[in-house]
């Protein structure tokens, strides 16, 4: 039976992670390629690495870091941030990543999707997903909208309406992200997640919220994702990997549990 | 030295950074003479089953491929590399390779897991395997190690090359194949220390038969 996966998020900015996109002014927390060797070596099941770069020359040494990484951690690896076409996909993918994740170069342009899955592989297209709860209206009728820019702008969609037309396009797999939720330690949104995996037939990557092990036990069963997304639990020392997966599988999770 | 078939619908760069890791010599080619010449030949493998083949036999390098069997190189096939060895795929309907006998389904969406939910297509994540008789590649490799898992289609090939198992709603072939010839469903390059375990015991094996020749 399928593992649940553990999948710390490191944020890169020049070629250093970074604290969130969320937080005001940056600080450098360390090595991207060190942290992910620590996470790797303690079992994680998979790593995503999001660019927050914004100068084209820092988008060269991104990629240089994608490459230390693929050379360093043999599990799989995705790299989201800055992805809006097919060549940003392409570049990813050369320097070792096994999936880049679309998000609003998705929103702007959902052929992405579809030329990506049919050139790559729908295994290799992950859409991220930022949501924000919002009155329901005849327009998001689920109560569910799809934001960009951190949360700053609306995008009058229906985040479940959104998941099946990307999982159509040919997403493999869909980050949902409730910005709602996302640096509260509250735990994830689960309805919000539940909702999407029952709408589509593709993995579900729960983000946003966690705070303990609980939260994310609670995203893989009743939240009904088979990952969980994690960062600041993990960057600043609050809990170990291995401490997160014993947890999950005492309280009855099945997780990798030899790596 | 281990040839990493070079065609258009491989994964050779990941196979070769954790062919590297290892301190494995190995090269990317599709060389006719130089996969003849390697001790053993890893075949990656991913995207659809009928754009494989096509870029195999475009290549040559099915012809090649089938040479360095017969003349009892030591192969290992991943992915849809290890699909494509068997006889037939639903995947586009397509006639493959027929190196093992059996063909390769499409997993149902209605089958349901443990929890007795549906199955989620493509099996995506870690997976543990069964070993279901000895296996060189599996020397050192536990019942509790997991590897990773990406794929809609799975091989089913004749019971007596079924080496290992794993269950996605369904009790599917992980690995297939006999002693010198292996196909694995998993990526052991992305599997981990256990994936990078297997790996090391096919040079190792790839090495004993070269020397013993």
């Amino acid at each position: 039976m399928l593992s649940k996966r553990i999948i710390p998020c490191l944020d890169v900015r020049d070629g250093r992670l970074t604290k969130g996109v969320k937080f005001k002014g940056n600080v450098d927390i360390g090595d991207p390629v060190e942290t992910a060797k620590k996470y790797y070596d303690e079992g994680a099941d998979e790593i995503v690495f999001y660019d927050i770069t914004a100068s084209h020359e820092g988008r060269g040494i991104f990629l240089d870091v994608v490459e230390k990484v693929a050379s360093t951690i043999f599990i799989p690896f995705s790299v989201g941030g800055g992805i809006n076409s097919v060549q940003d996909m392409r570049d990813a993918l050369n320097a070792g990543a096994e999936k880049v994740s679309v998000n609003s170069g998705a929103v702007k342009n959902p052929d992405i999707i579809s030329e990506g899955a049919a050139r790559f592989g729908n295994q290799a297209i992950v859409l991220g997903m930022d949501v924000k709860q919002v009155p329901v209206t005849s327009e998001i009728p689920s109560g569910y909208e799809i934001v960009i820019h951190g949360g700053r702008k609306h995008m009058n969609m229906d985040a479940i309406e959104w998941a099946k037309t990307a999982e159509a396009l040919g997403a493999g797999e869909i980050c949902v992200n409730s910005i709602d939720a996302d640096g509260t330690k509250d735990g994830y949104e689960l309805n919000l997640t539940s909702t999407i995996a029952n709408a589509v037939n593709i993995p579900i990557i729960a983000s946003g919220g966690a705070g303990n092990p609980q939260h994310m036990y609670d995203a893989v069963t009743e939240g009904r994702a088979t990952a969980a997304l994690i960062a600041s639990i993990v960057h600043y020392g609050e809990y170990t990997i291995p401490e997160l997966k014993r947890q999950m599988a005492a309280m009855g999770a099945k997780m990798r549990m030899s790596w | 030295m281990l040839a990493i078939l070079e065609y258009k619908a491989g994964n050779q760069t990941s196979v070769k950074r954790a062919l590297d890791h290892l301190g494995i010599p190995n090269k990317i080619t599709a060389n006719p003479d130089e996969v003849l010449a390697a001790h053993g030949i890893i075949f990656p493998g991913v995207g659809a089953a009928g754009q494989a083949m096509d870029e195999l036999v475009a290549s040559g390098l099915e012809a090649v491929l089938r040479d360095a069997i017969e003349q009892g190189k030591p192969l290992l096939g991943i992915c849809v590399g290890c699909q494509i060895m068997l006889d037939y795929s639903q995947e586009g309907n397509t006639k493959t390779l027929g190196i093992i006998p059996g063909q390769c389904n499409l997993f149902n969406d209605e089958w349901k897991d443990m929890n007795g939910d549906p199955i989620r297509v493509p099996h995506m994540g870690w997976n543990k395997i069964t070993q279901r008789k000895p296996c060189e590649l599996l020397k050192g490799i536990s019942d509790d190690d997991e590897f990773y898992f990406v794929h809609s289609y799975f091989p089913e090939p004749d019971p007596e090359y079924v080496i290992a198992t794993t269950q996605y709603g369904y009790e599917f072939c992980s690995i297939h194949g006999g002693p010198g010839l292996w196909a694995v469903q998993f990526h052991p390059e992305k599997s981990g220390r256990a994936g990078l375990r297997l790996i090391k015991n096919f040079y190792n094996y790839c090495e004993e038969a070269a020397n013993a020749k």
